[in-house]
């Protein structure tokens, strides 16, 4: 099965590089260290939350995915906008995202980044440059290419991102969008996260080709093959990416090979339901991508120990605020609920 | 099946805006011109005033795909702001979508209300739900220009007056105008308005001509109009279907019956008070809409009458004058028995006088 040689690190179109070598700068790599470790310990608390029933909006979780959205948000600028999908915490809280608002919108709050009526699969930032995410798989894609035609018109440097699964490759929206993006030499990157499963099924069950980043080559536009658990290759491919839409060189489309370590949906792993072998689950989180960041950091000298210690701690302080903060805060008014349906 | 205006309509403009217009006003404008003009002119000085609204869809550089309304255009603001677009309308609806969100106005073309539904996710998950599902806090102002283009022969793909399923949908509103002043007014509106709107466009209403100001003006949504006077029968009315009212009522005169005209203008939100006063001054209600029975608008102004404590007051059953239940055929010779006209709803204010 493909998964399985992936699993294994056998394909030949995955070189997964281990371990990570990097030009870029420690103090950006740590930053985005930082990043990741608040991703992980994020959905960490928030799977055990799931468990208590603190939370009850259905939540996908982006645990052993951190470098893509991490690698990706690092080379954006505020005012470049990402869209992204129902496993939307990752590209929340990389972008920029409020953390405290993150959390309170998981307890559907008032003080949630939704106000309480979008939950986990809808947030929004819109100061940070995130205007939403979709539960509807490749929902966003062409909403990335639309703001990406906006900035070209009003002659702004600004770019758009468009995140989206290995399933948004089963549906035409997505190659519309890439049509269009392309024939128009729009300033938006593609960045598809395949963690080999779409809900429940492996690609090898539901794509006639696997390869996903050559359906670029059928709209005349790059597309490239990276090892999404490696910071350092999403970072690069991403900045080439970037600066090519910035430069109205057109979209790119780039296919991050990662894996989720949590099931579709919900804290558990889902080993128990069949659907995936326990040695697949072993292969990967051994790769894992802040593991692997970490252990880069240490031994270039970046870092210290200790100083891991005291970023771990630092977030778990934050995220835990963040716990109090949503508990504590109200939730919505009767009276919100025909609010906004109209501006 | 185009027909010039009813004369009454170009001397008693009972037209514009708010309930005072209840009243009818005489109303002399400087010149005439038809629906397509009317719309062709609005979309030109729209474009040309604001930075940030721009045309996208099928056909919108073509000289006949969606009549003349469009023609002139690309030659005038060039392709970065009349797009024309490949048949992808799914993903160019996102488009229009993400525009919205960087701070732009799309008009979103859709050529016939029939290749809407390839767009229905990215209408009904995306743009609609867009404002509610994150707060509030972001505007999707996207007008979703929907033309309905039947007869010919044009069968069950091309003809579909599909105006009652976006008026199920919560974030939506829905405009259908009938004449030439409100086609200019209300996409005027709808460009000035932060949320999505769909505005209805039947291509049998582009011959019709009417008094139009040269300068932009807008008219309200939610604001129906009375066009013609009547104390004994109500004919609500929607797009299309006005003219046929009216000419209907015309017909009416002559035999002693007064019908009372109702253009609803708006289909969400709706006119409730109008609709409410006229049948409560009646007692009796026609409605006629050229989309299906079932579940369309005719059923849903009905509910609202039945809703209201003015249905104790009804005198008669209310009569429906809609599409059967049915696709669109092509023969000719069924499309005759198909489209609702000023016949049937001459046939149905008699009958609800006998009720």
């Amino acid at each position: 099965m493909v998964q399985a040689i992936w699993a294994r690190g056998k394909d030949s179109t995955l070189k997964m590089k281990q371990p990570l070598s990097s030009s870029i700068s420690p103090e950006l790599l740590l930053k985005m260290y930082v990043t990741m470790v608040k991703i992980r310990k994020f959905e960490e608390r928030v799977a055990d939350l799931v468990i208590s029933k603190e939370i009850v909006t259905p939540t996908h979780l982006y645990i052993g995915e951190e470098a893509v959205a991490t690698g990706v948000c690092s080379t954006l600028k505020k005012q470049d906008y990402v869209f992204s999908t129902h496993r939307s915490h990752g590209h929340y809280l990389a972008k920029g995202g409020d953390l405290k608002a993150l959390m309170a919108e998981l307890y559907c709050k008032k003080t949630g980044c939704s106000r309480g009526k979008g939950g986990s699969m809808h947030v929004a930032s819109p100061e940070m440059g995130l205007p939403g995410s979709s539960a509807i798989v490749g929902g966003t894609i062409p909403i990335a290419v639309g703001a990406a035609l906006a900035f070209s018109m009003q002659n702004s440097d600004a770019i758009s991102a468009a995140f989206f699964g290995d399933g948004a490759a089963h549906e035409g929206v997505f190659y519309e969008s890439l049509n269009f993006a392309s024939l128009k030499k729009l300033p938006v990157i593609f960045v598809c996260e395949n963690n080999l499963y779409c809900t429940h099924l492996s690609v090898v069950d539901t794509l006639a080709d696997t390869n996903i980043y050559k359906k670029a080559e059928a709209f005349a536009m790059p597309g490239v093959r990276i090892d999404g658990n490696d910071i350092s290759e999403v970072y690069e491919t991403a900045k080439r990416a970037v600066e090519n839409a910035r430069q109205s060189r057109g979209p790119t489309l780039i296919e991050a090979m990662t894996y989720r370590w949590r099931g579709h949906v919900g804290p558990y792993d889902d080993l128990d339901k069949g659907l995936r072998s326990k040695e697949e689950l072993d292969c990967w989180m051994q790769r894992c991508p802040v593991r692997k960041l970490e252990k880069h950091l240490l031994k270039q000298g970046a870092t210290s120990q200790l100083e891991i210690n005291q970023i771990h701690k630092t977030i778990s302080e934050e995220i835990e605020k963040a716990v109090e903060f949503a508990r504590e805060s109200p939730y919505p008014d009767e009276n919100d609920l025909l609010h906004d349906v109209h501006k | 099946m185009q027909g010039k205006a009813p004369t009454r309509m170009k001397t008693t403009f009972s037209t514009m805006c708010t309930n005072e217009d209840y009243e009818e006003h005489e109303v002399n404008f400087m010149r005439k011109i038809n629906f397509a003009q009317a719309i062709n002119e609005t979309l030109c000085q729209l474009i040309d005033k604001n930075n940030h609204v721009f045309l996208i869809g099928q056909g919108v550089t073509s000289p006949w795909y969606v009549g003349s309304t469009t023609v002139g255009l690309i030659q005038r603001f060039g392709s970065k702001r009349v797009i024309d677009t490949p048949t992808s309308e799914n993903a160019v609806t996102g488009v229009a979508l993400g525009a919205a969100l960087a701070r732009m106005h799309p008009i979103l073309c859709f050529p016939r209300m029939d290749f809407m539904y390839y767009a229905m996710d990215q209408i009904a998950n995306h743009i609609a739900n867009w404002h509610y599902m994150f707060g509030g806090q972001l505007n999707t102002p996207v007008t979703l220009w929907a033309i309905i283009n039947r007869g010919g022969e044009q069968a069950a793909q091309h003809s579909q007056a599909i105006q009652a399923i976006f008026t199920h949908i919560p974030g939506l509103k829905v405009v259908a105008p009938s004449t030439p002043y409100d086609a200019k007014g209300l996409l005027v509106t709808c460009v000035e308005e932060d949320n999505p709107v769909v505005y209805i466009d039947d291509r049998w209403l582009y011959q019709y001509e009417g008094e139009v100001p040269e300068e932009l003006y807008s008219v309200p949504i939610g604001k129906g109009v009375v066009r013609h006077k009547g104390e004994d029968v109500t004919v609500v009315a929607t797009s299309y279907m006005v003219h046929e009212a009216i000419k209907a009522a015309e017909q009416l005169e002559k035999e002693k019956i007064k019908t009372e005209v109702v253009d609803l203008r708006s289909l969400k939100p709706l006119d409730e008070n109008l609709l409410l006063t006229s049948v409560k001054k009646t007692g009796r209600l026609v409605i006629a809409d050229g989309g299906w029975k079932t579940c369309g608008i005719t059923a849903e102004i009905s509910a609202r009458i039945a809703e209201n404590d003015i249905f104790k007051s009804i005198k008669a059953p209310i009569i429906r004058v809609s599409l059967p239940d049915t696709p669109a055929p092509a023969s000719s010779s069924l499309e005759k028995v198909y489209y609702p006209n000023a016949k049937k709803i001459m046939l149905a204010v008699k009958r609800v006088l006998e009720m």
